[in-house]
């Protein structure tokens, strides 16, 4: 079981992810922007940070480096692929998931353990997970605002496809608390908190993000 | 030698923190006639001699793919004189 992470100039979770796959028992593979081959990986992470300086708006630069060609192809034809923070951006910009995420409504960059409700736990990234269960994973971003037009937020609720709901106060100006998506065949899940960063109690705030990782895993093994 | 001017600008129903924070930065310097304010980008492209229509619609179409995101933004393409 190979699991992709791709590093972008800019990147800077692409460590944690690797380290979160190998704690869950997948190999994970390194794959470079610049390269489109996908090294025979069978899912890919797009890890957080400032991917290409984030100019001009988030992802949208790294939308179009040769690696995104390879990811976007296969996700069309239903390889699981992960974007967590940055890597949501990017996937809201390749258009693999619907709207966008914009500057935080309050313009602070925020770092803080945050509360969640797994709503969606039948996407290939969340089926460890029990429906509605609780966790809680920090949240460090400063373009975190999920943003969408009417019909669409209507979709995502309708079909299900609101795969993580900030519980609390809103953090960011989220529409209806999004923190995560899917699409509908569930192989693609953006995230803007950070999973991989609470894998075991000693460095995160929980261990809450290690099943994002067991998911992948089992639902590979159950192919 | 001309100009081609892109402006990007957030859809009117989607939030701009940007905007709000100018908008309440103003009265507070006493400029106390914005109802409202939003934030936009703009673009200034210098193209050797006096555009195409073909170059307009080319700029367009970069527009929409890499300047500006139309799930949020709109923009608009003008020759600057």
């Amino acid at each position: 079981m190979k699991v992709g992470v791709v590093t972008f100039p800019g990147s800077l979770d692409d460590h944690d992810a690797a380290r979160a796959l190998r704690a869950a028992g997948a190999e994970s593979v390194s794959l470079w922007h610049g390269d489109s081959e996908l090294h025979g990986v069978d899912a890919v992470i797009l890890p957080g940070g400032f991917s290409y300086g984030d100019y001009l708006r988030c992802g949208a630069i790294s939308r179009f480096a040769p690696v995104m060609s390879s990811i976007i192809d296969g996700a069309n034809a239903g390889m699981p692929v992960l974007g967590i923070c940055n890597g949501f951006q990017v996937l809201c910009e390749s258009h693999l998931l619907p709207g966008a995420l914009t500057r935080n409504q309050g313009l602070h960059f925020l770092c803080t353990d945050q509360r969640l409700r797994i709503e969606n736990n039948l996407t290939s990234w969340t089926s460890s997970f029990s429906k509605d269960q609780e966790i809680v994973i920090p949240l460090k971003n400063g373009e975190g605002s999920f943003q969408c037009d009417d019909a669409t937020l209507e979709r995502l609720e309708g079909e299900g496809l609101v795969v993580a709901r900030y519980l609390g106060e809103n953090p960011n100006g989220s529409r209806n608390l999004i923190a995560g998506i899917t699409n509908v065949r569930g192989n693609v899940v953006g995230l803007m908190p950070h999973p991989e960063h609470a894998i075991d109690p000693l460095t995160g705030p929980s261990a809450d993000g290690l099943p994002f990782f067991i998911s992948i895993l089992s639902q590979m093994a159950g192919r | 030698m001309a100009k081609i001017v892109v402006d990007v600008m957030l859809k009117p129903e989607i939030l701009d923190p940007q905007g709000n924070a100018v908008s309440s930065a103003l009265p507070r310097l006493g400029f106390t006639f914005a109802r409202s304010v939003r934030q936009g980008k703009r673009f200034e492209i210098d193209i050797d001699g006096e555009p195409s229509e073909a170059q307009l619609a080319e700029v367009s179409r970069a527009a929409e793919t890499l300047l500006a995101n139309p799930v949020i933004e709109t923009f608009t393409v003008r020759v600057e004189k």
